[in-house]
């Protein structure tokens, strides 16, 4: 009986102090609040360009939250780390789904969290607007509450082999990084290549973060032209770096996943003078973006990284969406639903450009950009030379 | 099937199989040192190794941004991350001895092996927590010394980097000093009559608990020298990273026989050029059906494979006797 | 404290005391449904229900009024409660699977989450296209309708079951801890399988996962509109899961306390304290290992796929090693081979994670907002990468170190384990 009396006494005393830990009351706020939430990588490997998009969402909530304050509501930013993993992702979506005041969310940074995650925002209406998710089945899905501002993979792998062909290459080892976005980019490219007349030595996927000797290996017996890799800049990096490191020769091409000061920062010298295509071109490339750059330098004291002014204009677009809804609402809080159906006829002139969207949530005419590495200086990334640019409207659903 | 393709990257595969085996070998002598004197597979080993790889990072980093990086020779500068990785990584083995197993010396051998995985893990997110402190990012990358990427034709189709060497070099040294240390001198004695025979060995005169903490503070030298080695060979290093090597160099003590040291050397090695050859050749053979992914799983299966049919190990078991 | 107890032996006080915390924590959550506090509170409630000592009848009233009427509707008010709760019932049947094994048997399995994620799996291919990528469409069309699901429940059972013979068979002459680390590699091998499966031919599609998978029809949903409740999906499904899993977990509880008590528990048991000795009293080692093997892997495979069911999607990442740490994290705490021990580390440490420390990182985010100073360090400067939700591997090991140290019995000990361990309290 002591005994029992001893483990209730410590059960009790231990269960407690476990549970009541921390905690303040969140509970209600004062004033009507309307949430926007973001979902980056702020973890990891990849945290510098999520970090950047969700300083770009806070600056643009902070410029322009006017008009919709004026209407009796505070804005808020909610910001959530997808750490890159689609389990977190989800599990943070659950999360924001239940909280009725975020009303809209941008992200996310991967295309295989984006997937899954705007599957349980699609259960709550809620809306997304995706400032970096490249995949075609984002939108290719036909769901209400998605959207891009940024371009399509199809495209862009198209774009990479064309400029590929440019360059006279014959062969290409294509490598990639077994997600969602590496893999189907790869293979975009590995297609519109092999039409394009250019050998296909070798097409592997890897999910190894440091050792990449067992890959390129192989790669250098065979002696491409040119290394592909779709995936991300944490992975292409150290890649690129051992490759060069190993002696292989060959140029190295990849997506917009490389686009981060980090890829400098990792491989340094190696990767100058190399190529990338992407969706969202450098500050330097907008001309409205000047200003911008210069706010986000002097708040965050940093210089703005890839997708930042995307994130910008993202949080334009659903602001003033979520402005449209609370008047069609007669000033009270709108559903998300509402919500979601206003960003679609959102017709947004931004830092990046026109923004209007299709039937699908995909731009009408969305910007691809060849650019060229010139320095190994990671503060220069946005010195980087652009060597082509397109402008490709979303090729329609397959029926 | 190309077979000039796979003659011509034997060599190459080889020396990466090399350099890859006496990494497993320098962990394995911790893992197997340990299991040697206490019967106990020490978990948190896998994390000794990776406080050596962040140690020599952290270093070079400082080095660089003071901008005297370029002012040494990288074999200098190369010594002081072994000798600062070493005795990081060995005082973090003592003081994880001294906290988290020796107040469970006595108890039933779960314990202590369950306590081992706790520090493992904690051991992980502290040093996760320590980096992103001080650096924000815990993801970090060796700055280049280019000196040792220096490359130079053997034949042909071989060519070997100055930084494989260095490996391989630090490696055999680490190796033969450890091998001193243990056959020749007194204290190595005591460590191997504690290993025979606790109860005997303080009857004998010698301090048990100072030994055993002498066998954790090499053992975690030894580990810590493999983390600056691989930080250097592979550039990148996370606080995660310690966890599979860790488990394969585990395989490869068990492989060359637990408790037997030059066991753990041979071991490693064979693990090494194992994996570094299906890694390679697996996708060349299968034609892309299976590729370097299953690199990993290699190892495992090697492991159950010698557990069934091999259970000493190649060389054979040294542990204590039982009464 | 001792009052506490004192009135919690006595039954009249300790009904009044119950049946207050539960009701006034209720209304509490009602009132500000984004109160961790308060939700926090209505759990203890019902946890101290399990240490009163009131009549049986009663107990179990007063647990199936708070657990199966005032949570769903608390969940209905605010839907994170309700997937906490959920996840809080799929962890406990976890435990409870592993206590078998780790527990009652002593083989400690390190690779526990193989077996989460071959039933997970098992329903996640066949309740969604992914299994129209290798069966082609003449045989038969994918996804499965949801009816299918409930067909699934049994199978994952069976497929967890098998699998659990088969990492039992190899390492049944293993010592204690050459058996972790196999477990360990097991749990691996798994993992790296569903990750790359995904060629030559495409079984599990590889880190992208899979989705979306089939949920179990709502077949009630047409008597409830007859009654008159207007409720949408978004609302009845995350109820019906809940049901469910409480529904299976207590099947789980039974099942186990039949088996502790039988004399397949005593033997494993035996097994536990001395190999030798037990097989030399005829205890068939073989066949009691591999059951113990078989039966914790068959709880794994059902919760797995309800967790398909309900994620939606998944994919090889929700089974890492941490997972199956974090399991043994939970039946170490609660106490091996102790059932009430299991439960109570399920959840205490299924909430720590996901209510506890997610609600550290959203309290820190709010200050670091408001740009609160701590010591005149302005908390904005916080690096963003340090947010406590994310240090789950510091709070597994640690709980796995002290418990070691302090209290290896655990919190509520197995009567007959405290006796060797430690508590001669």
């Amino acid at each position: 009986m002591r005994r029992h009396c001893m483990n209730v006494k410590l059960g009790i005393a231990l269960t407690i102090a476990l549970l009541l830990v921390p905690s303040v009351v969140l509970a209600g706020t004062a004033k009507a609040t309307i949430k926007i939430a973001t979902q980056s990588p702020l973890s990891g490997e990849m945290s510098a360009v999520g970090e950047g998009m969700k300083l770009g969402t806070q600056l643009a909530i902070e410029q322009l939250k006017g008009p919709v304050e004026k209407l009796g509501f505070k804005v808020e930013l909610v910001p959530f780390d997808d750490q890159g993993k689609p389990d977190v992702g989800v599990a943070n979506a659950r999360n924001m789904i239940t909280d009725k005041e975020i009303l809209a969310v941008i992200g996310h940074y991967n295309s295989g969290v984006a997937i899954p995650s705007s599957e349980v925002y699609k259960e709550a209406s809620l809306v997304e607007v995706s400032p970096a998710n490249t995949n075609p089945l984002i939108t290719d899905r036909n769901l209400p509450n998605v959207n891009r501002v940024c371009g399509r993979d199809d495209v862009q792998g198209a774009v990479g082999a064309e400029f590929a062909k440019s360059l006279k290459i014959k062969s290409a080892y294509v490598i990639h990084d077994k997600t969602t976005y590496g893999q189907s980019v790869a293979e975009f490219f590995r297609d519109n290549a092999k039409k394009l007349g250019i050998e296909i030595l070798g097409f592997e996927g890897t999910e190894e973060r440091s050792n990449f000797d067992p890959i390129l290996t192989p790669a250098k017996a065979k002696n491409p032209d040119l290394i592909y890799f779709g995936g991300i800049y944490s992975q292409a990096a150290p890649l690129f770096k051992q490759a060069r490191e190993k002696g292989i020769k060959a140029r190295f091409l990849g997506p917009d996943g490389l686009d981060s000061s980090d890829l400098t920062k990792i491989a340094g010298k190696t990767v100058v003078g190399m190529n990338y295509t992407t969706v969202a071109g450098p500050v330097t490339v907008y001309p409205k973006a000047k200003e911008f750059a210069k706010a986000y330098k002097e708040k965050f004291k940093k210089d703005p990284e890839p997708f930042g002014a995307q994130s910008y204009d993202s949080t334009a677009i659903a602001l003033k969406a979520i402005e449209a809804a609370i008047k069609d609402a007669g000033g009270k809080l709108p559903s998300r639903e509402a919500v979601a159906a206003a960003v679609r006829k959102v017709k947004h002139n931004g830092l990046t450009g026109n923004i209007e969207f299709d039937g699908k949530g995909d731009p009408k005419k969305a910007l691809y950009f060849v650019m060229q590495v010139v320095s190994e200086d990671p503060a220069k990334w946005n010195d980087n030379k652009e060597v082509k640019r397109l402008e490709i409207a979303a090729p329609p659903l397959k029926k | 099937m190309d077979t000039s393709i796979l003659i011509a990257i034997f060599p190459q595969v080889l020396l990466d199989g090399i350099v890859l085996g006496f990494m497993y070998a320098l962990i394995a002598l911790g893992y197997t040192m340990v299991y040697g004197v206490l019967e106990f597979i020490n978990f948190a080993h896998s994390e000794i190794f990776v406080l050596g790889a962040f140690v020599g990072v952290e270093i070079l980093l400082a080095l660089k941004f003071w901008g005297i990086l370029d002012a040494f020779s990288p074999f200098l500068v190369l010594g002081i991350l072994l000798l600062a990785g070493m005795a990081a990584s060995g005082l973090l083995a003592v003081t994880v001895e001294r906290v988290a197993y020796r107040p469970l010396r006595a108890a039933p051998r779960l314990i202590p092996l369950i306590s081992a995985i706790g520090v493992s893990f904690s051991l992980q997110d502290i040093i996760r927590l320590c980096e992103s402190l001080w650096n924000n990012a815990f993801n970090l990358v060796y700055p280049t010394m280019d000196q040792l990427n220096f490359r130079f034709q053997l034949t042909e189709t071989i060519d070997v980097s100055v930084k494989s060497l260095v490996v391989i070099a630090a490696a055999l040294l680490m190796l033969w000093a450890l091998h001193l240390i243990v056959n020749r001198t007194k204290v190595g004695k005591a460590i191997r009559a504690v290993a025979e025979d606790q109860a005997t060995a303080s009857l004998m005169g010698i301090n048990v608990n100072r030994m055993i903490s002498l066998t954790f503070l090499i053992g975690g030298a030894m580990g810590g020298a493999a983390g600056v080695l691989f930080g250097v060979q592979y550039s990148l290093v996370n606080p995660y990273t310690g966890f599979i090597p860790g488990i394969k160099a585990f395989t490869a003590a068990v492989l060359g026989g637990i408790g037997n040291i030059p066991g753990a050397m041979v071991g490693g090695l064979v693990l090494g050029l194992l994996e570094a050859f299906a890694a390679s050749y697996l996708s060349l053979l299968t034609g892309g059906a299976f590729g370097a992914e299953y690199k990993d799983i290699f190892a495992f299966s090697i492991l159950i494979l010698i557990l069934i049919f091999r259970p000493k190990g190649l060389l054979g078991e040294v542990v204590r006797e039982r009464a | 404290m001792t009052w506490l107890t004192a009135l919690l032996n006595r039954p009249a006080p300790a009904t009044g005391l119950v049946v207050a915390m539960i009701g006034l924590s209720s209304f509490a959550v009602a009132y500000s449904p984004r109160s961790l506090i308060a939700f926090l509170l209505f759990q203890a409630s019902i946890l101290l229900l399990y240490f009163a000592q009131i009549p049986r009848w009663l107990k179990r009233g007063l647990a199936f009024v708070s657990l199966g009427i005032l949570m769903p509707i608390l969940g209905t008010i605010n839907g994170y409660y309700l997937e906490v709760a959920t996840q809080v019932g799929i962890f406990v049947a976890l435990a409870l699977g592993l206590n078998i094994v780790v527990g009652l048997a002593g083989l400690l399995d390190l690779g526990y989450v193989a077996f989460y994620a071959v039933g997970a799996y098992t329903w996640a291919i066949f309740g969604s296209p992914q299994a129209g990528k290798f069966i082609s469409a003449s045989v038969a069309h994918f996804p499965l309708a949801g009816g299918w699901f409930f067909v699934f429940l049994i199978l994952g059972v069976i497929v967890a079951a098998i699998f659990g013979i088969l990492l039992g068979l190899p390492v049944l002459r293993l010592r204690g801890d050459y058996l972790a680390i196999v477990t360990l590699g097991f749990g691996e091998v798994i993992r790296v399988l569903a990750n790359n499966l995904d060629k030559p031919i495409n079984f599990t599609n590889g880190p992208q996962g899979i989705t979306p998978i089939s949920r179990p029809p709502l077949f009630f949903q047409p008597l409830l509109s007859a009654l008159g409740v207007p409720a949408s999906p978004t609302v009845l499904y995350p109820l019906y899961l809940y049901a469910l899993v409480l529904l299976i977990v207590g099947v789980v509880i039974l099942v186990n306390r039949r088996l502790e008590d039988s004399h397949i528990g005593r033997a494993w048991e035996a097994i536990r304290e001395d190999e030798v000795a037990a097989q030399a009293m005829g205890v068939p080692l073989v066949r009691m290992k591999l059951l113990a093997f078989a039966c914790g892997a068959s709880f794994a495979g059902v919760m797995g796929v309800i967790f398909s069911a309900k994620q939606v999607f998944i994919n090889p990442e929700s089974f890492t090693f941490l997972e199956s740490i974090g399991v043994l994290s939970m039946v170490i705490l609660g106490g091996m081979g102790s059932i009430p021990g299991a439960i109570l580390g399920a959840t205490v440490v299924t909430v720590l994670n996901l209510q506890v420390l997610k609600g550290m990182s959203l309290w820190l985010n709010s200050l670091r907002n408001a740009g609160v100073t701590i010591l005149g360090y302005n908390l904005a400067n916080l690096p963003t990468q340090l947010e406590p939700a994310k240090y789950e591997r510091m709070i597994f090991g640690i709980i796995l170190v002290l418990m070691m140290i302090y209290r290896p019995q655990g919190i509520l000990p197995a009567r007959r384990r405290s006796r060797e361990l430690g508590g001669s309290k």
